[in-house]
């Protein structure tokens, strides 16, 4: 069995769920804590991006940008320039949708150790509906050189990432989730930058999760077992740099590989994996997202069924790609 | 050379760049030939006179900083740069060629010395925002400056006003911001592509001091600056008037000359004249 510790009651129907937003809240004022270099930027989402609690501890330490998402970045890459390690704060949306070009220019090509926190990414934000559900983050920002990209699976684990992104010296990118998701990792659990995790093993196919969408394949892993699929699952949290050494001794393994995100599958984890296995086993692979179109309102969970992102339909989906695609050997 | 330099030797000290400029421009074979061209006195006067620095200590932790907020004119500043010692004159005729530090565009990480990384337009002004913040708010260091020059076909750009406005409300005095007046861009005047009239009006609604000056006398430039380091709790603009290929009379005014360098006859001419200016431009020369 794996190692990784994750938490006993996983499957339960009142398991532990909170927002990963929320630890990275939390994530922050301890990096505020540890370095009181960290100063935080927001474009007039303290509240929802969780910033506010930084803001209430190191008041002198937070910047007001108001609503100018390019001005949020440019002005943090000043800060950063006279040694400063800025966290900027808004909705993926928003940021990096409207600035791309600046954290293209000011921040990677610049190397300024730039924090960009996209809260509310993916289609789980919900009734605001296709405008504020970010798909095409984890693509923008991962086609930047010197940009580390990291979608933790849950609140626990968004508030060690938040911490390991304040002391790596480089510009990076946390992928954050609006709604309440299941916790499944424990507070021993490791979590390093660039770093894939075990969380089951098996023969038969590795599930590949990032971000939230994690959970959902423990979940799908748990209902293949009824139908005689022993699934690896492998978390990556961090989509760039991509633990390439962890990811491909499972393909070696089970020769058939799944990913899942609440992203576009094109260009992003799904993508990186895809290029990752195209130049080490070229084997079937299923990327699970959404498919060249955009969100709509509705409940998260509705949302979720709807495009196929819980861990039944992922399950139906898996099951039916086993059918059809053998093991790469 | 003793710094700061006489109004006399800085006048001097600008056609020397300018010919650098030409020179190099020719030896690129591209790039941008009015914008430099019309900047050598002020960015001359910044490097020679106005800021507190040490070529060689580029990264000296007291240094007043310049961001170039429009990267095309980074001719100038590589030219003025070499003059003031960070690096060999010579050097100047690597630009834009492969392997060298003086890339088309400034980058920061390429050559010690440069503060920033531009060429996109309208995000130079909120780098050096953000550093001037943090010199008034979290450093604590009152007596550094943070020098910035922005073109004005720039100022189109929507940064640039998010970036006016944060300014503003934080009262960042000792942000200083020279706009280049040139009154051409890529497209054509100013006037025609995109009117930006009222200028000096606009910035004084964002909470800024705003000075206009003759941005070829050099007087003018190191007064204006000193009046803006003079004034606290605002930060400020200064519209400096141009003359775009200031120096050689047939790039002088034509916007088509904004993205364009010399070929090697035009080059020739263009030294020619400047050295015949050599000593002859002097200040408040701008008809």
């Amino acid at each position: 069995m794996s190692s990784y510790p994750l938490i006993a009651d996983l499957f339960v129907e009142d398991n532990k769920q909170e927002a990963t937003r929320v630890g990275f809240g939390r994530g922050l004022k301890a990096a505020g804590e540890a370095d009181e270099n960290v100063v935080a930027l927001s474009a007039d989402l303290t509240e929802s991006t969780q910033i506010s609690l930084f803001k209430d501890a190191f008041p002198e330490r937070f910047i007001e940008i108001g609503v100018a998402e390019q001005n949020l970045v440019t002005v943090a890459s000043g800060l950063a320039r006279a040694g400063k390690i800025p966290f900027t704060s808004s909705y993926a949306a928003f940021s990096p949708g409207r600035n791309w070009e600046q954290i293209r220019t000011t921040i990677c090509l610049n190397e300024m150790p730039v924090k960009i926190i996209g809260s509310h990414a993916g289609i789980s934000v919900g009734p605001d509906g296709a405008t504020h559900q970010m798909l095409e983050d984890i693509a923008l920002m991962r086609v930047l050189p010197h940009m580390v990209v990291i979608a933790p699976g849950d609140s626990i684990e968004a508030e060690k990432a938040t911490r390991a992104i304040a002391t790596n010296g480089q510009p990076s990118y946390l992928r954050l989730a609006r709604d309440k998701t299941p916790i499944f990792s424990t507070n021993e659990s490791p979590f390093e930058i660039g770093k894939a995790y075990v969380l089951r093993e098996g023969n038969d196919i590795t599930l590949l999760g990032t971000g939230t969408m994690t959970y959902q394949l423990l979940v799908a892993a748990k209902e293949l077992e009824n139908h005689g699929i022993h699934a690896e699952v492998v978390h990556v949290p961090t989509i760039k740099p991509l633990d390439e050494t962890t990811i491909l001794e499972s393909l070696r393994k089970t020769g058939r590989a799944v990913t899942a995100e609440e992203a576009q599958a094109a260009g992003g984890f799904g993508g990186a994996i895809a290029e990752l296995v195209t130049h080490n086993i070229p084997m079937p692979l299923l990327r699970i997202g959404i498919y060249d179109r955009y969100g709509e309102s509705g409940t998260p969970a509705e949302l979720l069924d709807h495009f196929g992102l819980t861990g039944e339909k992922m399950a139906d989906k898996i099951k039916h790609f086993c059918d059809h695609f053998p093991q790469y050997r | 050379m003793q710094v700061p330099l006489t109004l006399t030797q800085l006048d001097k000290k600008a056609n020397d760049v300018r010919q650098d400029i030409v020179r190099m421009l020719e030896a690129a074979g591209s790039g941008h030939s009015a914008g430099p061209l019309g900047l050598a006195d002020i960015v001359s006067a910044l490097y020679f006179n106005i800021m507190n620095i040490r070529p060689e200590e580029p990264e000296w932790n007291d240094r007043d900083m310049f961001f170039l907020s429009n990267g095309h004119c980074v001719p100038v500043q590589y030219a003025v740069m070499a003059e003031r010692g960070y690096f060999d004159v010579e050097e100047l005729m690597t630009l834009r060629k492969f392997g060298s530090r003086l890339q088309g565009h400034p980058e920061r990480t390429k050559l010690p010395g440069l503060e920033n990384t531009s060429g996109p337009l309208g995000s130079g002004l909120s780098q050096a925002a953000g550093y001037a913040y943090s010199l008034q708010y979290l450093d604590n260091s009152k007596h550094r400056f943070v020098y910035v020059v922005t073109g004005d076909g720039e100022l189109n750009e929507g940064n640039i006003w998010e970036a006016a406005m944060f300014a503003g409300k934080y009262r960042l005095g000792q942000l200083i911001v020279f706009i280049d007046r040139n009154n051409i861009q890529i497209d054509g005047s100013t006037d025609d592509v995109m009117p930006l009239e009222d200028l000096r009006g606009k910035w004084e609604s964002f909470g800024w001091h705003v000075q206009d000056i003759n941005g070829h006398n050099m007087e003018s430039i190191i007064d204006a600056a000193a009046m803006a380091r003079a004034i606290t709790g605002r930060p400020s603009a200064i519209i400096a008037h141009t003359i775009p290929g200031k120096g050689v009379d047939f790039m002088e005014y034509d916007f088509k000359w904004h993205g364009m360098p010399p070929n090697s006859e035009q080059a020739k001419e263009a030294l020619k004249k400047l050295r015949t200016l050599d000593g002859k431009i002097t200040s408040g020369d701008m008809e």
